[in-house]
Order: structure tokens, then C-alpha cells, then sequence
């Protein structure tokens, strides 16, 4: 079986990969670009640890064949951070301590930036209904919502 | 770094320096970027790929397995059953320094001669690509012959149910039965006479409970690479919550020395007890033995919530009796957990905790141990502790509303103090029970009003906590700043709290200290990291490796002076000549800088078995809400109040109690296991196998009550397993108060829920 | 004398259904020989899988753990944790 050349953005850098026709993107990512930073936990977009952008919108980059990134846009938790300096969303992630283990950290990290550029400023229930589709078993979701609603508010510059 | 807006905890305010503030952990930025390596993440040169070939059957023989026309698919390069490993034969033994029955788990990492679960694996694969390992994987042929499945306690514990282990004889019956059964133990306490107890009560309550087989529900699937080279040495990087453990197991279940067997910790991605065990690490072995090319293999959230975890499932009685003032009489409490396919469910701590949190001069709990086909237990978050005090935290609430009694005020009429027999014998030390009890009649929470459709619901919960063996070194640089390695995966936050404590008997800047996760040949041996022993335990090797650096720093500056060292203190990071002035203070980074020229590098160590694991107990109080059309529960308001100890860094401590809070409430709500009539798991995802989300829950209020535990030098009691002891009663008794009617089936999930209400249920 | 309190299942198994014993034993090594000999083969039962708690702590690993003329010692089951 032969693969697919495949040519991409990624976190803004032009890159390009070869991928089997069944290939995710996930897979992709990981397998042939070493960017591990987005985890598989289900393999069926239930619990949103391998969460990217694509072309400006939010996905799940397991249900995402690796070929449907030809030409597209994509932004990993790779691409999250400016050089040295980090967002405000993973600098709150830290300062309230919204992981544990870390695991769906990326994920829940991808997926609040996304709704952030929707809705700078969301209500507590806004965000968590955004963030209903990225799972986290050790925090119970405190922290990280309060990371959010922090981040988001330093970054209206409230 | 964030601590000089966020208080520092009560006990630790003008004690401490570091501990008790809340500095950001030393693997956060990797984990908030990505870069961090966890279990599936490693990829070494010349990797293939692993599979298992699992049972689609719940109970068979395999009659024959036939691997031919897998190893002729193109790529494969490795194939592994039963037969290529090491037969060892039944009964507990000692490996690494734990004892367990490695004939049952050898059978369960890869089955012989009979598959006891759907999902049991049968075989390995390993091939150069995913997609020929999958192949292969698929032209395994397996000829089973398949036998009828047990798939609940009372169904194996009926007469003439078919066995699981035709050599399965009840333990803990005398005399012994004759015959084999499904039933693997049967474990007693009691204290005083429960039939002199009822005959004093003015009211007797009994009530029946049911519950079902959860998942511990890390989001990081099982993941390993494994290698073996020619030398027979093998080299194992995983993730797991001890790499001490799966050093022991692998080695055990392939046959090898201790020696021979490396293991290197990857981060963790949540385990919760499930992590305790292995599955493919001794199959990557063998693979990658056989094949001469490292090996890694992922398991799919299918294979995970198959063939991983869980905890049991059961069955659960309650009598309790009880004064018309509230006091407890007598309480008989009879448990029946789903061991899964082979003996060891967590029944006895069930039958130990049940009744733990109070004061009863009568009481008896019994215990049954029961095998079934589902997958293995494997520990979760205080095993066996949570059913347990659903069915008595329940019967309790159940208690006080036919006594007319406030729930608080009847747990704390009984509620367990220092010197209080503890079910299984002993009296407890100084405990802090009726502190959270009282922070919680305290708390705001308890006294808010309710809506309609709303009711609320209190629980306690209790756990041992553990200490065991912790090993701990700490060097110290050439500019003074110190390395600690410790032999525990960092599974929620452990390495701040280790870099804190070593910081404040340092006495040098939290930034200074980098803490460091060791492998197997970096570090003596540790116990894995559960129990809530880590932050208790490593945290008191920590101490004890920095104390023994200041010894030594001390013995130093004397030496640079000529003075004896005890004329020499440590104060603030500085050694200190008492007593005179004619010397300038020494800083660690002078000592550090100058350790060459005074006898060379300084390094502190401890190895230690630490005892004195305080006990912990914590108060939880819920409010739900559920709509009388669907059996929907919706949780308002959740505050969980627990003893700590002292927290090292509360913002973690408070995670654990809110992340504990939150499993527990699946449980409680939601989650199970669903089989067919042939033993087949139909919810394998996490679609259907329903974790809380973030819509799901309301923050959730956290008070730690710190009542400092003597025997640690900062008062430390483990954390982590209490939180998830009381929410299943908790939110059953907030439901019951809901519906105006009690409710005794776990989980509480709408359909269950609604027949309920509409009283068919 | 240390009062040493057996697991029912031990007890019923080997002591006769005694479960509160008095025995003389400085540790809890020397206390489990003690025992054996009084009731063959309950060793092996102690030894395995158990805990002992000894005037109210909790020890997991007990063996050299000391016992006072006067201690309270139970044996229970060994803890696991999560």
C-alpha cells in the first residue's frame, strides 16, 4: 500500500508527511512529525485529548485522517506557547494548578484558546459546556475551569 | 510564583517558609506544552509494534491456538502465548517486597488454558507496522470451547453455577469446604455482641445495596516499549504508578533476575490505583526478546475498560440499630464484591472502613470474596472503602430520618475520636473526624436553603492511609542548588511538594531544588506510588535526605572554621558559628563551591519504611436536583471537608479532594459496566461508559481541616483516597432526600432513577 | 504479657476459635514463632498478606517491630491503596 505525500501547515511552518489512506491525523502528529503533545485517551473524539485546530476550527484530531490535512491549516498544543513565552491560558493552567497527571492537558489547553478567540468572555457554564468534550478524571474540572475564566480575563485585559 | 496571592494554609502561617504556599510544580511548563513524555509518547530506534489477541469469549477453554498463518503475514516479526512463559505455580509468593499470587496474575497478563473475560489475552503480536500487527493479530486462530459465563456475584454463588477455578476452595471457613465454588474468601470482624446491641436499640433499620463494576477512567491508556538485547538485559520505559512494581512483576512473569530488568518511569497520566499492576509490559518482554528490536504497545480505551481495572461490583446489607437520641447500638454490615476472574476483590478493607468513621461497642461485617467473569480487580482510589461506606453511610442517613435527627448531629453523637476501638481492633491516635464534622455544620453549605425537586446529602469516609518503603537522595551542586531523586512517579503535583519540603529544611529557595523522578538503577528501591503514601512517606525520606545534607553542610563549615560542628548551626540556608561572630555566615552555595577542596561532593540520603500513616477522614455535603420527568440528577452545590494533616501545598490537596469528590460522583450517577447475555462488554468507550464532564459538575468547595499527624516531621497524612470514600453515599442520600424515597442501587442514572420515582423501581 | 488478638479465619482455622490470646514475645517476629508453636502452622497464615497494629499503629511491615510487655497487638489484613 502506498502513502499519501501530504502537504500541511503546521503551527505555521509549511511541512509536509506521508500517510496511509486510513492514517489519522492524530496518528500523523505523533508517528510521523514526533509531535506527541496531543494524546490519544479514546480513539472516538469522546474525550478531546488530542484536541487541534484546522483550519481555524476546533477538531478532534482522531477523527481527522491524516490526508484531510492537505492545504489546511493546522495548530497543535506544540504551537500554543511564543517561543519562550507561554500563553496566558498554560500560564494560569499552572498557577492554579488545573492539572494533575497532565495527560488531557493539551487538549483542555487547545480547546479553551479556541473558545476564547470565540468568546473572550465566557460565562462559568459557557465554558464548561465547551469544555464538555474534553475529559479529565483527576481534577474535577475546578481548576481548570477557574484557569480559564482567569486566563480569559487577563486577556480582555480585566 | 503565585503564592503571594493565594494564602498559605493556616497551620503552615509563620511556622514555615515553603510549606504550605503554593509554588508552581517543576514539570508544569512541560506538561502545559506538550513536551512531556508520557507512556506512549517514547519511540527508540528500530521499533515495532506490539498487539494482543484478545478472548472475544467471557468463559472458554482454548482448546488449541494456531499462529502459522499470522507469522506468515509480511512484517511480522514476533509472535508470544501462554506457552513461551515461565509456569509458576500457585500460591502467594515474595517478589521485589511485595507477595501476591503470581500463578493468577501470570494467567491473567496472558491466558493458558482458559479464558476467564471478554478481553483476557491469548497472544502477542509484534510487527513493523500497526497495520501488520493488526493483521496478524486477526489470523491468530483460537479454537475455544466455550463454557456458560458468571457474570454477577449472586449468579456465581448460586448452586450449580459453573466454576470459574475448578480448584477454588473458600478460605476463611472452618472447617473447610469439601467442594470448589466461585467463592474465593469469606472474611469476619467484630467487636463486642451485635444481639446484645439490637436488643438495646429502640429502632432497627436494615437495608439491601447494589452496585456495579466501575473503571478507575485515566485518560492515559496502558503504554510500554520495551527491549531485550542479546545480554539479557531489558530495558522498560512505561508509565505506571511504581517502576519498583513493574520491575518485580516483569521480571517474576518472564523469568528473569531483578538485575536484568530496567525500568524507566515515563510520566504518568493518571492511574488512581489502576496502575498498580501490569498487563503489557511482561508481552513486550517476551516480544521483544523474540523479535531482537524493541517492541511498544498502546492499548485502545476498548482494551483498557476490557481487560484493565476495574473495581468491584456488589452487593451490600446493613443492620444497624440505634437509640432514640441517635446513638448506634449494634451494626451488621454484610459485603459481596465481584473479585472478577480471579480472587482478591477489596471486601476486607470494605468490611475494615464500613463502620470505621464511628464508635461501636457492637459490631460485626462480613465479607465474600467472590470470582466472576469480568476482568481482575485491580486497586481504585482507597479499595473497597466506598461501597463500603455507601451501604453504612446510608443506612445511617436512613437512621436519622426515622429517628427525626439531623444526619450531622447523629454522625457526631457517634463519630470515632483518639482512643475509639476501630472496627478491625486497635484504638486510633489523634484523629481529626469531628474537626471536619464540625467545619462542616460550620460551613455555610450545610444551612442554605433548597429549591424545589432539591435535596441534600452528607457522608463521611475514612481511609488508613499507608507508609512502606521510600528511598531519597539529594545532592547539592557547585552553586548550591540541589537535585532530590525520589523513586515515585509524579502523579498529581508529588514532585512540588518533595522539592518543598526539601526546601524548608534547607533552607534554600524552592526555585533552587529540582526534583527528579528516578529509574530503577538510580535510586534504591520505593514502593509505587498509591496508598497515599507519597507525599507521607517520600515526602518524610525527603526530610530525612535533607536533614542528613545539613549534617554534613554543618560538618563542613566547622571544618572551613576548626570549629566542632556542633558549634555550628543551620539557620536560613547559612551555617552559623554559635557563639561568636568571628566567622561570616556560610551559604550552601559557598559550601557547595567549595565541597571539593573540603572533602569532596555532599550528598544526603535516606532509605526508610516509614510507620505512622495517619489516618484520614473527610466530610462530604451535596446538593442535587432531579427532574421528576427523567430520573435526571443534576449535583447544585458539592463541598468536600477533609483531614489533612498539614498540606505541603494546599492547591494539590485540594485537587485531590475535588478530583476524588468528582470520580466518586460518577459512580455514583452514572457509571457501570454493561455486559450482554454472552459476557460481552457493551460499553467500551467513553461515549457510553459516562465519566462527569465539565457540564456535568459545579465547582467544588474545599475545606481542609489540617490536624497535623504526629509521627511526620510536618504533620503530613496521606490525602488522596479519602476523598473518594464518602460521595456515593453522599449523593444517594441528597438524591433520597430529593425523591422523598431511599435509594439503595448505585448508579443513580436516569432510567434506573426514574422507575424509581414512578415506584417500579 | 502482650495481648494478641488473631484474624476470626486464623482463630477458627488453628486456635480453636480462641481469638484473644496472651502471649510473651519481644517482637513481632518472635511473637508469630511464638504463636506457631502453640498452634502449628498458623505462621504461614500471619505471615501472608498481613498487617499487625500494635497499641493502635498501623505497621505494614511489622517483623522487627517491637512489642511491649503490656502492647496491644492485632493482625489484620495487609492495605492496599490506590
Amino acid at each position: 500500500m502506498s502513502k499519501h505525500h501530504v502537504t500541511t501547515t503546521i503551527n505555521g511552518d509549511p511541512t509536509e508527511f506521508l500517510c496511509g489512506t486510513g492514517e489519522t491525523l492524530l496518528d500523523a502528529l505523533r508517528e510521523q512529525l514526533g509531535l506527541t503533545g496531543s494524546k490519544e485517551g479514546c480513539a472516538s473524539g469522546d474525550c478531546g485529548a488530542c484536541s487541534v485546530m484546522m483550519n481555524g476550527r476546533l477538531v478532534c484530531s482522531c477523527l481527522v485522517l491524516g490526508v484531510e490535512a492537505q492545504g489546511a491549516e493546522i495548530e497543535t498544543i506544540e504551537g500554543v506557547a511564543e517561543g519562550e513565552n507561554l500563553h496566558p491560558l498554560q500560564k494560569h493552567f499552572l498557577k492554579e494548578a488545573a492539572l494533575q497527571c497532565g495527560i488531557c492537558t493539551p487538549g483542555f489547553i487547545v480547546a479553551a484558546k479556541a473558545l476564547l478567540e470565540r468568546n473572550p468572555n465566557p460565562t462559568e457554564t459557557e465554558a464548561r459546556y465547551w469544555l464538555a468534550g474534553n475529559l479529565c478524571r483527576c481534577t474535577g474540572y475546578d481548576k481548570i475551569i477557574r484557569a480559564v475564566m482567569n486566563a480569559a480575563a487577563e486577556m480582555r485585559g480585566a | 510564583m503565585g503564592n503571594e496571592e493565594k494564602q498559605q494554609s493556616e497551620i503552615s502561617k509563620g511556622k514555615y517558609r515553603v510549606v504550605g504556599t503554593r509554588p508552581i510544580r517543576p514539570d508544569g511548563v512541560d506538561k502545559v506544552t506538550g513536551r512531556a513524555t508520557f507512556g506512549a509518547d517514547f519511540k527508540p530506534a528500530d521499533m515495532i509494534y506490539g498487539r494482543v489477541v484478545r478472548s472475544p469469549h467471557a468463559h472458554a477453554v482454548i482448546k488449541s491456538i494456531n499462529i502459522e498463518k499470522a507469522l506468515k503475514v509480511p512484517g511480522v516479526k514476533a509472535i508470544v502465548t501462554g506457552k513461551d512463559f515461565p509456569d509458576i505455580g500457585p500460591g502467594d509468593i515474595a517478589a521485589g517486597e511485595v507477595v501476591v499470587s503470581f500463578y493468577d496474575m501470570a494467567r491473567n497478563v496472558i491466558a493458558r488454558d482458559k479464558v476467564l473475560y471478554d478481553g483476557h489475552a491469548v497472544a502477542a503480536v509484534a510487527a513493523t507496522s500497526p497495520e501488520a500487527a493488526a493483521q496478524a493479530a486477526d489470523l491468530v486462530e483460537v479454537e475455544y470451547k466455550v463454557l456458560k459465563p458468571v457474570m454477577s456475584a449472586r449468579d456465581a454463588m448460586a448452586a450449580g453455577a459453573p466454576l470459574l477455578h475448578d480448584d477454588m476452595i473458600t478460605q476463611g471457613v472452618t472447617p473447610a469446604p469439601e467442594k470448589p465454588s466461585n467463592v474465593a474468601h469469606r472474611h469476619e470482624l467484630k467487636l463486642g455482641d451485635i444481639e446484645a446491641g439490637f436488643a438495646e436499640a429502640d429502632e432497627i433499620i436494615e437495608l439491601e445495596f447494589n452496585t456495579q463494576t466501575v473503571h478507575q477512567g485515566y485518560i492515559e491508556p496502558h503504554a510500554c516499549v520495551a527491549s531485550m538485547n542479546a545480554d539479557g538485559v531489558a530495558n522498560v520505559w512505561c508509565s505506571s504508578q511504581g517502576q519498583f512494581m513493574v520491575r518485580a512483576y516483569t521480571a517474576k512473569l518472564c523469568g528473569l533476575e531483578i538485575s536484568k530488568v530496567k525500568v524507566i518511569p515515563a510520566e504518568i497520566g493518571g492511574g488512581f490505583g489502576g496502575k498498580t499492576v501490569v498487563y503489557l509490559e511482561p508481552l513486550a518482554v517476551m516480544l521483544a526478546k523474540k523479535a531482537g528490536r524493541p517492541v511498544k504497545m498502546v492499548m485502545t480505551r476498548d482494551e483498557v475498560l476490557r481487560a484493565t481495572g476495574p473495581t468491584s461490583g456488589g452487593f451490600g446489607r446493613c443492620k444497624l440499630g440505634a437509640k432514640k437520641d441517635g446513638t448506634i447500638t449494634a451494626a451488621d454490615v454484610e459485603l459481596t464484591y465481584e473479585a472478577g476472574a480471579f480472587a482478591g476483590s477489596p471486601v476486607a478493607l470494605g468490611c475494615m472502613t464500613g463502620t470505621a468513621s464511628y464508635d461501636l461497642a457492637n459490631m460485626r461485617a462480613v465479607g465474600w470474596d467472590v470470582v466472576v467473569n469480568r476482568p481482575k480487580a485491580a486497586a481504585y482510589r482507597a479499595p473497597g472503602a466506598p461501597v463500603a461506606a455507601f451501604v453504612v453511610e446510608s443506612t445511617i442517613d436512613a437512621m436519622a430520618d426515622k429517628l427525626g435527627l439531623d444526619p450531622l448531629e447523629m454522625r457526631l453523637k457517634n463519630a470515632a475520636k483518639e482512643g475509639t476501638k476501630a472496627p478491625y481492633g486497635p484504638r486510633f491516635p489523634r484523629i481529626g473526624f469531628v474537626e471536619c464534622l464540625e467545619a462542616a455544620k460550620a460551613h455555610p453549605h450545610w444551612t442554605a436553603p433548597l429549591g424545589p425537586n432539591q435535596g441534600r446529602g452528607i457522608a463521611a469516609g475514612f481511609w488508613f492511609n499507608i507508609g512502606l518503603s521510600s528511598s531519597a537522595a539529594i545532592a547539592l551542586n557547585e552553586d548550591g542548588t540541589v537535585i532530590v531523586t525520589e523513586g515515585n512517579p509524579d502523579i498529581g503535583g508529588s514532585r512540588a511538594s518533595m522539592a518543598m519540603m526539601a526546601a524548608e529544611v534547607l533552607g534554600v529557595e524552592y526555585e533552587r531544588v529540582k526534583p527528579l523522578v528516578a529509574d530503577t538503577e538510580s535510586v534504591p528501591y520505593s514502593d509505587l506510588t498509591g496508598g497515599s503514601r507519597v507525599t507521607f512517606a517520600t515526602g518524610m525520606a525527603v526530610t530525612q535526605a535533607a536533614q542528613d545534607l545539613v549534617k554534613q553542610l554543618r560538618e563542613r563549615a566547622a571544618k572551613i572554621w576548626d570549629v566542632d560542628p556542633d558549634q555550628v548551626e543551620w539557620r536560613d540556608g547559612q551555617a552559623v558559628a554559635i557563639e561568636t561572630d568571628k566567622h561570616k555566615p556560610l551559604s550552601i552555595a559557598d559550601i557547595g563551591r567549595m565541597a571539593g577542596k573540603t572533602g569532596g561532593p555532599l550528598s544526603g540520603k535516606a532509605n526508610i519504611n516509614a510507620q505512622g500513616a495517619g489516618a484520614g477522614f473527610g466530610v462530604h455535603i451535596c446538593d442535587v436536583e432531579v427532574d421528576p420527568e427523567t430520573g435526571y440528577v443534576s449535583v447544585k452545590r458539592y463541598t468536600a471537608i477533609q483531614d489533612v494533616g498539614t498540606a505541603i501545598h494546599p492547591s494539590y490537596v485540594e485537587g485531590q479532594l475535588q478530583g476524588g469528590a468528582a470520580q466518586g460522583i460518577g459512580w455514583a450517577l452514572n457509571e457501570e459496566y454493561i455486559y450482554d447475555k454472552d459476557g460481552r462488554m457493551q460499553n467500551t468507550g467513553f461515549l457510553d461508559y459516562r465519566m462527569p464532564v465539565a457540564s456535568d459538575l459545579p465547582m467544588i468547595d474545599t475545606v481542609l481541616v489540617e490536624v497535623p499527624n504526629p509521627t511526620h516531621p510536618f504533620g503530613v497524612r496521606g490525602v488522596g483516597e479519602v476523598p473518594i470514600v464518602p460521595p456515593l453515599a453522599a449523593v444517594a442520600n441528597a438524591v433520597s432526600h430529593a425523591i422523598g424515597k431511599r435509594c439503595t442501587d448505585l448508579p443513580l442514572s436516569p432510567p434506573r432513577l426514574l422507575a424509581k420515582i414512578q415506584g417500579k423501581g | 504479657m502482650a495481648k494478641v488478638v488473631l484474624p476470626l479465619d486464623a482463630a477458627r482455622a488453628f486456635a480453636n476459635g480462641e481469638q484473644h490470646l496472651d502471649v510473651d514475645a519481644a517482637d513481632v517476629r518472635k511473637l508469630i514463632q511464638a504463636l506457631d508453636e502453640r498452634y502449628p502452622g498458623i505462621g504461614q497464615r500471619l505471615r501472608t498478606r498481613t498487617a499487625v497494629a500494635i497499641d493502635g499503629e498501623i505497621f505494614q511491615e511489622p517483623y522487627l517491630q517491637t512489642i511491649k510487655p503490656n502492647s496491644e497487638v492485632f493482625f489484620l489484613p495487609a492495605i492496599e491503596g490506590g
